[in-house]
């Protein structure tokens, strides 16, 4: 019988079964952070616990690591304290480490990938909701809380029910100026922001065959935005190719047999869905957020939707309280939208292919007076590899600020933030109030290129427009 | 180590009104800076709640006639966002055992379960009726029921349901899984023999 990669990787990772029905489910690779793991190996001391297989895990630094000062102690004594824990509880189970004298830190979503951590066919689980990111490669990761976070530590394994797979097809070929940004904020505005409740969403089509493993990352990092705990892509020849030589990628003769693993793990022809739902490319534009989450999103020729038009009582509310705190005017073009801070980076937009892409048509432009802007490359890899292709210095030149890697101004836990009203347009993941540091502030999310063409207009643009990005 | 059966819960209740209330709602991002879940309960909902000079917003947190209530009401997709567990917590440390909304996000459900915070949902009809009645009175007691699935109040009785592996671990002492986890080691061990996918890299 055909299966999906989903049901494949939940068979082979199933312990047992507990006593209220859920599976207790192998964690084949977990991930930690300083921000929710403290409290786990807490957890853990109280009960006299031990990490069961510490070579399974790998911590970073990047919620609350500041990108502006390089040595410790931080400024904020209180991030210095969390990191300072999380060295400790590394050091003593014997966890790997990803600390910035390595060399390797960086946001955890994009460490794994580029360390060849992050595999087809495995489960991964992380303290973070955007673990979804991981599924790109044909995993099944899940985000987690921190008293699961225990759980793996304890017993490398958690208790789940089973989820529901909703295969997303989107067809076709994406128009110039239209990324992947735009086509998960496409997907989530049509579905919804808890469409995907109890669905596990498997992303496929012409659009995510020819995806790169970035672009393909940057989607399932947002699955969670649309209510699913876990998106992924079935894993193909770009996925091998972005694997081989990399640091924990297997080599030689280990190499071709976990290839021969990976192929077999991908969804079967004619497999079972419990949902299926086909968009096309050709419909997806330069998406936008007007409102206060990811579903409230429009693409930049439309106008902001007016809560005097026809719609539902709940829907009326929620636009009138989100162009409240938005500031935004009913019925009036998103377009021409004055803005403050560009922000361009997270575990969504701050991989190579991000400012690579931005850089090609940054070059020779300005910021906007007034326009405060950064660059946030998501990891200490991503930065390097940008230092060595010169991006930086395009960066530089048109006037953004050139930052250290981590999370940075996508959730604000460390001196990035947004001062009082200020608009931000980012490359980040979530517009919810409050989100970049400021219970006033306002977030509209798009592609980074988008946040460029908003960083030297200063204002929202269409970036096919600012950069004469061919029809 | 055993765990109280969550069969019943009584107390009062308050509403926080509005659907899709996220955890950056629930808790923001810049009160995550801990190394304990202690004290969080005084920052629930609090860009809600307070004014940047210190001052209360009206919210039906700060008002004084929900004060001391145990079960927070609220709307549709509540706890969507982040998979801090600090949003739960807060909540729990702020004195409420139980939440009654619309829908749950999937993350913020299993964390609330693991912590012995129960997620039931009612319809919006139901919860209104509920706030209006508490809206009336706001000493009534509202009583949850996690065997019958219902919460009573007033002569009157609603709808209250929770996914049936949650009821489960809640009303027989397991939400917390560590125990039964840890009993799953040696099973644990076997099978991850086979799944050494790390390993392979020889690094």
């Amino acid at each position: 019988m055909p299966h999906s990669l989903f049901e494949k990787v939940w068979a082979a990772h199933a312990v047992g079964r507990l006593a209220n029905g859920q599976t207790q489910l192998l964690i084949g690779t977990h991930l930690i952070h300083e921000v929710t793991s403290p409290q786990a190996f807490g957890m853990m001391r109280d009960l006299g616990l031990k990490v069961l297989m510490p070579h399974r895990t790998f911590a970073t630094v990047d919620h609350i690591v500041p990108t502006d000062q390089f040595s410790e102690p931080y400024a904020d004594p209180m991030a210095d304290a969390m990191i300072k824990e999380l060295r400790r509880n590394c050091a003593e189970a014997g966890i790997t480490f990803f600390d910035r004298a390595t060399g390797k830190q960086g946001i955890v979503h994009i460490v794994g990938p580029e360390q060849g951590i992050t595999q087809p066919g495995t489960t991964i689980a992380c303290g973070d909701s955007h673990t979804s990111t991981h599924g790109a490669f044909g995993a099944v990761a899940f985000g987690i809380g921190t008293t699961q976070i225990r759980d793996v530590l304890a017993t490398q394994t958690m208790a789940l029910g089973e989820l529901k797979v909703r295969r997303i097809n989107v067809r076709g070929r994406l128009r110039p100026g239209v990324y992947a940004k735009d086509v998960i904020l496409h997907i989530i505005r049509t579905l919804g922001v808890n469409g995907g409740t109890g669905f596990a969403y498997e992303y496929g089509g012409e659009v995510f065959e020819r995806f790169s493993m970035e672009e393909r990352m940057t989607v399932c990092n947002m699955s969670i935005e649309g209510g699913a705990r876990v998106g992924y892509v079935n894993p193909d020849e770009t996925t091998y190719a972005y694997l081989k030589g990399r640091p924990y990628a297997p080599k030689g003769a280990a190499w071709d047999r976990e290839v021969a693993r990976w192929k077999a793990v991908a969804s079967d022809p004619g497999c079972r869905y419990d949902d299926v739902v086909d968009l096309d490319a050709g419909d997806i534009a330069p998406t936008v957020t007007w409102g206060i989450n990811p579903g409230q999103g429009i693409s930049i020729t439309e106008n902001i939707p007016d809560p005097a038009q026809a719609m539902e009582a709940d829907e009326r509310a929620a636009v009138e309280e989100a162009l409240a705190h938005m500031k935004l005017k009913a019925g009036a073009p998103i377009k021409g939208t004055r803005i403050d801070v560009a922000f361009l980076g997270s575990c969504t937009n701050g991989r190579l292919s991000d400012f690579q892409e931005v850089a090609r048509h940054l070059r020779g432009r300005r910021v906007a007076p007034g326009v405060k802007a950064i660059a946030v490359p998501g990891s200490q890899g991503v930065a390097l590899l940008c230092e060595e292709l010169g991006i930086d210095k395009v960066f530089r030149a048109s006037g953004f600020e050139w930052r250290a890697a981590g999370c940075s101004m996508c959730l604000a836990m460390n001196p990035d933030k947004l001062i009082g009203d200020q608009l931000c347009a980012s490359s980040s993941n979530r517009n919810f109030k409050g989100r970049q540091g400021s219970a006033t502030g306002r977030t509209i999310l798009m592609s980074p290129l988008m946040v460029a063409a908003a960083a030297v207009t200063g204002q929202v643009a269409d970036a096919r427009e600012v950069f004469e990005l061919n029809p | 180590m055993p765990l109280a059966k969550i069969t019943r819960i009584s107390g009062r209740g308050v509403l926080v009104a509005g659907n899709d209330l996220d955890t950056d709602r629930i808790i923001p991002a810049r009160y995550l800076k801990c190394i304990t879940f202690d004290g969080l309960g005084e920052f629930l909902f609090i860009d809600a709640r307070r004014n940047p000079d210190g001052t209360d917003k009206a919210h039906s947190l700060n008002d004084p006639r929900f004060r001391g209530a145990t079960i927070l009401l609220s709307g549709a997709n509540f706890g969507c966002g982040s998979s801090r567990e600090h949003a739960p917590q807060a909540i729990q440390k702020a004195g409420f055992q139980a939440v009654v909304a619309e829908g749950f996000a999937e993350i913020f459900f299993g964390n609330s379960t693991a912590i012995g915070l129960p997620c039931l949902v009612a319809s919006r009809e139901d919860i209104a009726q509920v706030a209006a009645a508490i809206e009336a009175e706001p000493s009534l007691e509202l009583a949850i029921d996690l065997v019958a699935q219902e919460i009573r109040f007033g002569g009157r009785k609603i709808k209250a349901v929770t996914r049936e592996a949650a009821r489960d671990a809640l009303i027989h002492g397991r939400w917390d899984p560590i125990g039964e986890l840890l009993e799953g080691v040696p099973g644990v061990l076997r099978l991850a023999k086979g799944i050494e996918y790390l390993g392979a890299s020889g690094e």
